[in-house]
């Protein structure tokens, strides 16, 4: 696997390996989340640091790792550090965690994150697998915010409700537009077809910049296993 | 593999997982007091709503009576009824129960009702209710649950505790009548309960359990 750089490693994770867009992976909290942007953001956010720490440390205990225990101690690692997270949420964000609920605990099933200690940490060096981590983490978050941003300005009409779960103080029910938006945008078949829209038009984006260059194209659809 | 490298393997496995259960233990330790004062605070907090003009000086949360089910108040689940003291008299009751019948799961419902019987404040705990619609008994997405406060069995009557499409006297929610049916069903019963046995349940001392 090219290593590369942390530029690389940024462009892969946020854009052309985009653990969401591309690799499909981690769809399931990724549908059950995202209804507003600060929901998104802040289960993105949780994700990106446990998929970084989980690559420096699945990176940094590679070589005293045998192959036949690694799952095991993948899981060991990436479940110690889910529940860090979940309890310095419930310490510092007590409202987010309410709001996102089981999906903090169920970080541990994102299965982005043995994704990448498999593929990628448990091969590379520490440098270049948290760099890998904080890129990959941070292309998941994005997808979460971009989708939730969407879902809640359709199915709400209104953006940023409930941030006063990240900030702390008063209540705030957001900038709203309308009285109420398209009610399907916010419920289980919303998340899908934003989903589906946002692949669609990263695919679409693709193969504009490609399209001088010729027209046949081969979409590397490496990991589309869920 | 041979003994010798599967007893390696093993060794490695379990300082491993030491070393993951410390930096647990390690994050517990510092988080767990801030976690502890956020619940109080939070149950605190979440009931002063349903006490709206009610004068106190008793902490709420400390005065709490379990009912473990079966009991008489709406719901087959624990329900929870705080008291509320001025200068050891008691002022006001808070219940927690839920309404069974609504469109998803049961609802759980916190009821605020001073010492005469009439309601000090409604709020929902709990729901599943669909967004947009039922979940519009939320406090945070419409007024429709302020439109209990003020009232109690005997403004309106018994039969008036129902959605006007019933017969009864308060509103009902647009696209949405099962869920306030069922929270105003739910609310009905908890002042019943509380007129017939107001005396027993300010009788047990601070906390405790009731049957």
């Amino acid at each position: 696997m090219n290593t590369g750089s942390f530029v690389e490693r940024m462009q892969a994770g946020l854009w052309k390996e985009n653990p969401g867009l591309v690799q499909l992976l981690g769809l399931c909290p990724l549908l059950a989340v995202t209804t507003t942007l600060v929901n998104g953001f802040g289960l993105g956010i949780a994700t990106l640091f446990v998929l970084t720490l989980s690559n420096a440390l699945v990176s940094a205990t590679r070589r005293w790792i045998r192959q036949e225990i690694r799952i095991p101690i993948y899981v060991l690692i990436i479940a110690s550090l889910v529940t860090c997270i979940e309890l310095i949420f419930k310490a510092w964000f007590p409202a987010l965690d309410r709001s996102l609920g089981i999906f903090i605990p169920l970080i541990v099933t994102n299965c982005a994150i043995v994704a990448r200690a498999e593929v990628f940490a448990s091969r590379n060096p520490i440098g270049v697998s948290i760099a890998d981590g904080i890129g990959m983490g941070a292309g998941f978050a994005a997808l979460l915010m971009a989708i939730g941003a969407f879902r809640e300005l359709i199915g709400q009409a209104s953006i940023l409700s409930r941030l006063d779960m990240i900030t702390g103080g008063e209540p705030f029910n957001g900038f709203s537009f309308a009285d109420s938006g398209l009610l399907l945008a916010i419920l289980p078949p919303g998340a899908f077809f934003s989903l589906a829209l946002a692949v669609a038009l990263k695919n679409h984006m693709d193969r504009k910049r490609q399209a001088p260059r010729g027209r046949s194209l081969s979409r590397k659809r490496s990991k589309s296993h869920q | 593999m041979s003994e010798q490298s599967a007893l390696k393997t093993g060794f490695t496995l379990a300082l491993i997982a030491a070393i993951c259960t410390a930096l647990v233990a390690v994050t517990f330790h510092f988080t767990k007091e801030r976690i502890a004062a956020n619940e109080k605070a939070l149950l605190e907090q979440s009931l002063q709503p349903a006490l709206a003009g009610v004068v106190y000086d008793s902490s709420v949360s400390e005065s709490r009576l379990i009912l473990p089910p079966p009991h008489d108040l709406p719901g087959n689940e624990v329900a929870i009824i705080y008291r509320v003291f001025a200068e050891d008299k008691p002022v006001a009751a808070l219940f927690v129960v839920s309404a069974r019948d609504g469109y998803s799961g049961a609802i759980r419902i916190l009821v605020g009702v001073d010492f005469d019987g009439t309601v000090t404040g409604i709020r929902i705990l709990q729901h599943r209710e669909t967004p947009g619609l039922g979940d519009k008994i939320d406090s945070s997405r419409s007024d429709w649950v302020f439109q209990f406060d003020g009232h109690s069995l005997t403004n309106p009557e018994v039969s008036g505790w129902s959605i006007r499409s019933d017969g009864g006297e308060f509103d009902q929610l647009t696209g949405a009548s099962v869920t306030p049916r069922a929270v105003i069903k739910a609310i009905r019963e908890t002042l019943l309960y509380f007129n017939a046995r107001r005396d027993e349940i300010f009788a047990p001392p601070a906390s405790g359990e009731i049957e």
